[in-house]
């Protein structure tokens, strides 16, 4: 009937990464010299649940590993430890390092059992240097019913029993014994008492010599008449046992188990009935075992109630005086359902060869999504709703005339607005809010403040702004790359920011706001902030910019987006060496997105990354060019104008510019890229659509206008293959196929067109005199 | 159907525990933690109650004095399942009122092994 514990891996491994989540923003948040209860109990929480579920799911170099650390955490807890801040570091490391573990057990790789030993070795180091003193010497006979100090030895061994690791199955008590029934034994006094009642000396306690009074026998009772017990227990329960839950019946029925019992009733405590109280128990019971069970056996079973009931056991063995927890290897536990919690884990039926890392198989990976129920709600809602449109409209076309044609269109009205409501709900799933990437940022900062010796706040704004999923995963590394930046080369040394007249620490900020249709993320630091001059001389000399062309801010600061541009005088382990801000801005740009840089010499600098709030739809204008439909982004749009053939020049090489205001803009002729055959050629028969992509504004030559729309995005690459000037398809309300225009794209391919033509927009001054 | 109220913070515990009983024939009902727990408790009756010990809202130690001061349970069977071996723990449960205790890590096994001591 054993269940498959790997079906709850996954699970696992999504909670262990929360919890680790949790466990690193609390020890980050760690105020060092004041109180900080709550998030060393947040911390304390997560080693403690990594570590339980890793042990039930056999992931025991992680259990191990957590159990250092919960020891650790819980003397800290305890106030029996100060953290330092070498202990956060340390934490802060062994966090990372259990992250490699799951991810190893997750897919199936190996995780660095080095790192993983040399950090638990520090930790115990920590937690050693601690001990107050140890008293005399810590003898390992020292009770291990102390609970939480069992040894790493013993707790490894626990773990092997219960994943059936154990080199042969029987010999549980060859284990040092840390079960529970272990930290059970009876003291030096009681067994003293036993030893005397054995020998008839002294007083037995109570429930002995009461021959005179009136007994009953129990139907449980299968022993032969004479044949002689092993065991005789006492056991009277004090009147409120039944409170706790506990039934005597029960545990007499497990005791049943253990061999052939007999049981008397006690019934000397039993009151008249007036005098009774239904919920108290008043009998007491004499109790006798024949079985090979041990005495930790047979106590385990009482373990639940010793503290609510008086309990003797005594052995009736021949010779075996001693009442000694873990003596009977020989126990020959063939048939008997063990109840020791530890001892029960049945072995497997091969064990398994302690030496041979347990190789989880690659688990099919599925990557989920948690989704906050309001957000189902809320799409339950819109299928309701749209369900009762459904059924008006199968209403109404079932006896339709004409006079019901307002009532059609009202419907379908309706129609329209659920469907868009549903698809926006159904879009918010896939909405996180965007702390999730932001929350790995204040244990970058942390870490790179201190090996580049600068002292930095990191204030987040924002953080429950929400956008998609993918988006979100793909934005993770540009947006430690760009703090990195901003903590290396903008925020300054504490020394040289005090001799600019700045607080010593610097400020690093991030905001996160939706503005439009898009989310714009934006990081700012007060730091030095770019150097132009600097950029624009690095830029000559490596012949980006011409020796006396002057360009604007903005362009200036798109230098550094180059590949291979750094302005760092060295390189540093940290960054410096001009990869980075190309591949920031490229994948900003992969994602729909836009990299704009803002700087103030002296005073900071902030990036701002423009995301669509999805990629999965986008809001399109349809235009037509000859017989093709094609979908223009709507967010690359500046304006559509209709101009006369006298406003156009024609340039060296053929291109065509045309004046709108101050500029000249490039004009492409949407039927010659794609080879159609337009309505008309005449450019003041059609309409110019002036968009702009990649910073550069282009004038778009299409027959006309259709209309504006939602579409969703099909990924051409994935099902035909890379298109030039295409960013994929859409299927339209008719069922045509329509592509969808990528505007940079159309950019870059009419600069390979016309090589000799510059591809900016010509300042007016030029093509005058030209 | 005999009803247990499992509780416990994390999920994969809670799913194991569920999925562990189920498959016996019990009928299973989650809660996140005590308050949780405590909601479901006075909705409707179980019984069984297997809860954690260390949650965040409200820890299973108090959970268990909430259950037995409510009428319907004061003698519901209560298992603590807690990761400490030691006494502190098991004790801290008993004293507040719980029938006892299962140590994690435990196995589907152990479980239902430890469920029927205290139903059938």
């Amino acid at each position: 009937m054993s269940l498959d514990l790997s079906q709850f891996h996954q699970v696992f491994f999504e909670e262990c990464a929360e919890a680790l989540d949790g466990m690193e923003q609390a020890l980050l948040g760690l105020d060092l010299s004041g109180e900080n209860t709550e998030a060393i109990n947040t911390i304390f929480r997560g080693a403690h649940s990594i570590k339980g579920g890793s042990a039930t799911f056999a992931f025991s170099d992680v259990a191990g590993f957590t159990h250092v650390m919960e020891t650790l955490l819980d003397k800290v807890r305890g106030g029996k430890k100060r953290m330092t801040k070498p202990d956060v570091d340390l934490l802060l490391v062994s966090v990372d390092c259990l992250r490699g573990m799951l991810a190893a057990h997750r897919d199936g790789g190996s995780a660095d059992a080095a790192r993983a030993a040399d950090l638990q070795r520090q930790l115990t180091d920590a937690l050693n240097e601690t001990a107050p003193t140890p008293v005399a010497a810590p003898a390992p006979a020292t009770s291990p019913a102390s609970g939480d100090q069992i040894t790493e030895a013993e707790f490894d061994n626990l773990l092997d029993q219960l994943h059936g690791k154990t080199g042969a199955p029987g010999v549980k008590s060859a284990a040092p014994a840390p079960t529970p029934a272990a930290g059970e034994e009876i003291t030096e006094a009681e067994f003293e008492a036993l030893l005397d009642q054995l020998h008839g000396k002294g007083t037995a306690p109570a429930g002995a010599g009461n021959n005179a009074k009136p007994q009953c026998r129990d139907a449980l009772s299968a022993m032969p008449r004479d044949a002689k017990p092993d065991w005789r227990i006492r056991f009277k329960p004090h009147p409120k046992m039944m409170q706790s839950g506990n039934d005597p019946v029960r545990i007499f029925r497990e005791l049943a188990a253990l061999g052939s019992l007999h049981v008397t009733a006690d019934l000397a405590g039993l009151p008249m009935l007036p005098d009774m109280h239904p919920e108290e128990s008043y009998l007491g019971w004499t109790l006798e075992l024949i079985s090979q069970a041990n005495e930790a056996e047979i106590r385990e079973i009482f373990a639940w109630v010793e503290d609510e009931a008086d309990l003797v056991i005594e052995s009736l063995r021949a010779g075996s005086t001693r009442p000694a927890p873990a003596a009977a290897p020989d126990a020959a536990p063939a048939a008997k359902p063990t109840t020791t919690a530890i001892a029960a884990a049945k072995p497997a039926a091969s064990p398994v060869p302690a030496a041979t890392a347990p190789k989880p198989a690659a688990t099919g990976e599925t990557a989920s999504i948690r989704v906050g129920i309001d957000k189902i709600d809320a799409l339950i809602n819109m299928v309701g709703e749209l369900v009762i449109t459904q059924s008006m409209l199968n209403q109404l076309s079932a006896n339709f005339d004409m006079h019901r044609l307002p009532k059609l269109l009202e419907g379908l009205a309706q129609l329209d607005r659920n469907t868009r409501e549903l698809q926006e709900s159904v879009m918010r799933i896939r909405m996180l809010p965007v702390s999730f990437a932001f929350s790995r940022l204040p244990r970058l900062v942390h870490d790179l403040s201190a090996k580049l010796d600068k002292k930095v706040e990191l204030t987040m704004f924002g953080e429950q702004t929400e956008m998609d999923k993918t988006v979100m995963e793909k934005l993770g590394d540009p947006l430690v790359h760009l703090v990195r930046n901003s903590l290396d080369h903008g925020i300054e040394a504490p020394a040289a920011r005090k001799a600019a007249g700045k607080p010593e620490v610097g400020s690093l900020t991030l905001n996160a706001y939706h503005k439009g249709g898009n989310v714009v993320i934006e990081i700012s630091d007060d730091g030095a902030g770019l150097n132009k001059d600097k950029i624009l001389k690095k830029a000559r000399e490596r012949a980006l910019v011409g020796p006396d062309e002057q360009l604007p801010d903005d362009k200036v600061y798109d230098l550094i987006c180059m590949p291979g541009f750094s302005t760092a005088d060295q390189v540093s382990d940290v960054s410096g060496r001009g990869v980075g801000m190309d591949v920031v801005k490229r994948n900003i740009k992969s994602l729909g997105g836009m990299l704009e840089i803002e700087s103030q010499a002296g005073s900071g600098t902030t990036m701002r990354i423009r995301l669509p709030l999805t990629l999965a739809i986008l809001d399109g204008q349809i235009v037509r060019v000859g017989q093709e439909i094609y979908i223009i982004p709507l967010v690359s749009i500046v304006e559509t104008i209709q101009i006369g053939e006298n406003q156009v020049n024609e340039m060296v090489g053929k291109a065509e510019v045309f004046r709108l205001r101050d500029a000249y803009l490039p004009i492409i002729r949407l039927y010659e890229v794609f080879s159609l055959i337009p309505r008309t050629t005449k450019l003041s028969e059609g309409l110019l659509v002036v968009v702009e992509g990649d910073g550069q504004r282009i004038g778009l030559f299409v027959d006309e206008l259709l209309g504006q729309q939602q579409v969703v995005i099909k990924s051409l690459e994935a099902n035909f293959r890379r298109v030039e000037a295409i960013s994929g398809a859409t299927i339209l309300g008719d069922g045509t196929v329509a592509l969808i225009l990528d505007i940079p794209g159309l950019v870059k391919l009419r600069d390979a067109f016309i090589k000799d033509v510059s591809p900016q927009a010509v300042p007016l001054e030029e093509v005058k005199a030209a | 159907m005999t009803n247990v109220l499992a509780v416990d913070d994390s999920a994969s515990m809670r799913q194991m525990v569920s999925e562990t009983l189920k498959h016996a024939g019990y009928g299973v009902i989650e809660a996140r933690d005590g308050c949780d727990a405590l909601n479901v408790a006075r909705s409707q009756r179980v019984s069984l109650v297997l809860t954690d010990v260390n949650m965040p809202n409200m820890d299973g130690i108090t959970l268990v004095r909430e259950l037995r001061a409510l009428p319907d349970y004061r003698f519901t069977p209560i298992l603590v399942l807690t990761t400490e071996s030691g006494a502190e723990k098991k004790q801290q449960g008993k004293a507040a009122g719980a029938t006892g205790w299962l140590v994690k890590p435990f196995n589907p096994d152990t479980l239902l092994a430890t469920i029927r001591r205290v139903i059938g």
